[in-house]
């Protein structure tokens, strides 16, 4: 047998005798609140003493900023992770069509995994959205964002805990538009099975990792037949190989108006790429908007990019008064995602006790510190935790 | 200017009476008439509104709302047209559609659409819609002061274009996997429903009117119609205007509702948002919705539920489908019956506290809908035996 196998033996033996082992490793304690998106199996490149390399995208306006706030916060709680700062903006290559540095597409290959801050998309620079040219580089074809209430950041809504997936590749968003007459535009929403797939496996796996109970498919399919319809359809089908987790169909109406009702009757949502958009922002808002929330984007080859949703927010930029929890909240994701979770852990508590503390509170939370001193806080936090 | 038609006939002869009788016919078309009169009342003056039970608990709802017409001596007369959900032949829904031409005005239950059958089949409810050209869905959110919910004070306008847009159920399965559905905005269409909502602004005496649009990444379908919306804007110098992104205004609405007045929209985000508003007032069970075509206007809830979970237990709420009355009396022009109705309803609402299932209360549908006769029994002219 192997390793593994001779320890659980030993432990089970021990314990009919009535001896209890407090194996570290059995403990699978997934925190609900920023759902893990992998098992706790270490990947095969993570080593647990070693030290992984992360991926950077500093961004603009705050992100540099907020990019330093979340490094400093890792160096003090210790955690084995190594930045590589890549920049992201858009160049032409070869064949006129815009692409991202090479640098950066061969560092993010590598290190699979990255964390991005806010990027602005220029509008007479000709070239399309950033977001949108990293997700066709890397095929991010899932959009997770878990909504937790955060206690101590209050809103009408305090018992939030849902985590919205949604395809991010097609749908609404295809950008396939044409005028066809003179005052007629027409504009091609596109779904596709393999995609419908993809999107649905993801969402039930996620939720078997996470310990989540049900997963909702939210859908149109009364009005729009063939295209939700075959959306719901992929769901159905993949839904038979999960009967571990609970199966539900909702009109896109009824879940925007039970949302708004009562937020706490929803568990895992998958939807297509519109829908997503404005439930993911609905759920943000919740929450308490943008500022506090994470959001993390799947794709395929085991690629993860982790980003704070954020604007650049230009009018703040530099004078130390932005509020990295956003980003600081993907950074824990994606410890999650690493299998890092006693970091992740640590992070987090740490985070959500200074919010909840109400002393160091950056401006679009309440307070009047700066992101330095709500940062400091953190790091002290984090190493009295040690 | 009569006495020189006249003196002027002999020597112009056919040609001025001709063309004043151009201009006449001119002047009485519909084009031009911002409101539109219904019919008047033929037979003993009483007007003839179409009913539609439809499914759920549209037939149990507008039994009461006849009941209380009866009771009240309200002059209408229903005709009722049943339309049948699960046959595929359109006969029904066009005998449903013949009827309405006829009287004009109707008053209807949601008709459940079943997805499982094949895409032709179309939604009665939308094929209604778009065979009376009923291209405004205008709904009136307002809190109400006697129902519990995390937001008070909210009063907003929601005009949502109901004909284009994202249901014009024009879908195709190109290749075997893949779905288009077709989103088609005109000018005509977006012309024209902005052009209500800024009249309709200006007719409540209401400051601004919001766009609400995904012109970002839509750029031809939502940017021609944001371009409409602020030509006619330009026409409407006293009311302001400004637009929003649709992921945005969802996040605002659960956060600071009270910044939004009057918002226009196509048709999708239009069903996000009016669910969104329906759910921050109390619920589906309270506010109503209209349709108004240029000839045509129907009746309905706001957020046209089925409920089909909640049909014939009597616990359903009526007051959307009594407010909706209420709004087809005032376009009939009996806004005595239809104040005298309301009031009733208001007051059983925010007074005796007589609350159904769904907001928190204990009452059933029979019981709100007795305390409202006796409201007006106590308080009106003539009514006829409980």
């Amino acid at each position: 047998m192997s390793g593994n196998a001779w320890r659980s033996t030993l432990i089970k033996l021990l314990e009919r005798c009535g001896v209890r082992i407090n194996d570290a490793s059995r403990t699978t304690e997934v925190s609900r609140v920023m759902g893990a998106i992998k098992t706790q199996s270490p990947q095969p490149r993570t080593f647990s003493r070693g030290i992984q390399t992360v991926t950077l995208i500093p961004g603009d306006g705050i992100g540099p900023e907020i990019s330093t706030a979340v490094m400093k916060i890792f160096e003090a709680a210790k955690a084995p992770i190594q930045w590589e700062e890549k920049n992201v903006t858009a160049i032409k290559g070869p064949g006129g069509r815009w692409m991202i540095p090479p640098e950066a597409k061969e560092s993010m290959d590598k290190h699979k995994i990255g964390l991005k801050g806010p990027l602005k998309t220029p509008i007479a620079a000709g070239h399309p959205s950033m977001n949108l040219l990293l997700r066709k580089t890397f095929d991010l074809y899932a959009n997770v964002r878990p909504c937790v209430s955060i206690e101590g950041y209050k809103t009408p809504y305090t018992d939030v805990d849902l985590v919205t997936i949604r395809e991010n590749t097609e749908g609404e968003y295809s950008g396939i538009e044409h005028v066809i007459v003179d005052g007629v535009v027409q504009s091609i929403k596109l779904i596709t099975e393999d995609a419908s797939r993809r999107i649905a496996e993801y969402a039930f796996e996620y939720a078997r990792n996470n310990q989540r109970t049900s997963v909702t498919a939210v859908h149109k399919a009364n009005i729009m037949r063939m295209s939700d319809g075959l959306f719901l359809r992929k769901c159905r089908e993949v839904a038979e190989n999960f009967k571990d987790v609970k199966f539900t169909e909702m009109y896109l109406d009824t879940v925007c108006l039970n949302m708004v009702q009562d937020p706490s009757q929803f568990d895992v949502l998958v939807m297509p790429n519109l829908y997503g958009d404005i439930l993911s922002d609905l759920c943000a808002g919740l929450i308490g908007g943008l500022g506090v929330t994470p959001s993390g984007n799947i794709g395929a080859n085991g690629v993860a990019i982790f980003e704070s949703v954020h604007g650049t927010a230009p009018d703040i930029a530099g004078k130390d008064l932005a509020n990295p929890t956003a980003l600081l909240l993907s950074a824990v994701m994606m410890l999650r995602h690493m299998g890092l979770h006693g970091y992740a852990k640590k992070i987090e508590t740490a985070c959500f006790d200074t919010i909840r503390d109400k002393k160091v509170l950056t401006k679009d939370l309440g307070g009047n510190s700066k992101c330095s001193e709500f940062t400091a806080d953190i790091c002290r936090r984090v190493q009295d935790m040690d | 200017m009569a006495t020189l038609t006249k003196a002027l006939k002999p020597i112009l002869g056919r040609q001025l009476g001709n063309t004043a009788k151009v201009f006449g016919a001119s002047v009485n078309s519909q084009r031009g008439k911002p409101t539109y009169s219904p019919p008047p009342a033929k037979y003993g003056g009483r007007h003839t509104v179409t009913l539609i039970p439809g499914d759920g608990i549209g037939p149990e709802l507008l039994n009461h709302v006849r009941e209380l017409f009866r009771f009240s001596c309200v002059p209408v007369d229903f005709e009722v047209v049943h339309v049948d959900s699960a046959s595929t032949s359109e006969d029904d829904i066009n005998n449903a559609i013949t009827a309405i031409r006829r009287n004009g005005v109707a008053l209807k239950g949601n008709i459940e659409t079943n997805h499982t059958m094949p895409s032709n089949h179309k939604s009665r409810n939308n094929l209604l819609r778009t065979s009376l050209d009923l291209y405004a869905n205008v709904m009136h959110c307002q809190s109400l002061p006697g129902v519990q919910t995390r937001h008070k004070n909210i009063d907003i306008i929601i005009i949502r274009e109901n004909t284009e847009g994202e249901y014009s159920s024009l879908e195709h399965e190109s290749v075997s996997g893949v779905v288009e559905s077709l989103k088609i905005i005109t000018r005509n269409n977006s012309l024209r429903i902005a052009d209500y909502a800024f009249r309709l602004a200006r007719e409540k005496g209401r400051r601004r009117v919001t766009a609400v649009h995904k012109a970002n990444i839509m750029k031809l379908a939502d940017g021609l119609f944001l371009q409409c919306c602020k030509e006619v804007a330009s026409g409407y110098p006293d009311i302001e205007f400004d637009s929003m992104i649709v992921d945005n205004t969802t996040m605002q609405l659960v956060s600071k509702p009270h910044q939004f007045d009057v918002m226009v929209m196509p048709n999708l985000y239009g069903n996000v948002v009016s669910n969104v508003c329906a759910g921050l007032v109390g619920g589906p069970g309270l506010v109503p919705g209209a349709n108004y075509g240029r000839d045509y206007a129907v009746f309905e809830t706001a957020t046209r539920n089925t409920g089909k979970s909640i049909a014939n237990r009597n616990i359903a709420n009526p007051t959307a489908m009594l407010l909706a009355s209420c709004l087809m009396l005032d376009h009939l022009k009996l806004h005595d019956y239809a104040n005298m109705i309301r009031g009733a309803i208001l007051t059983t609402m925010n007074e005796t506290r007589l609350h159904t299932i769904d907001i928190g209360g204990q009452g059933t549908t029979s019981e709100v809908v007795q305390s409202i006769m006796r409201i007006i029994q106590s308080s009106g002219p003539l009514t006829t035996e409980i």
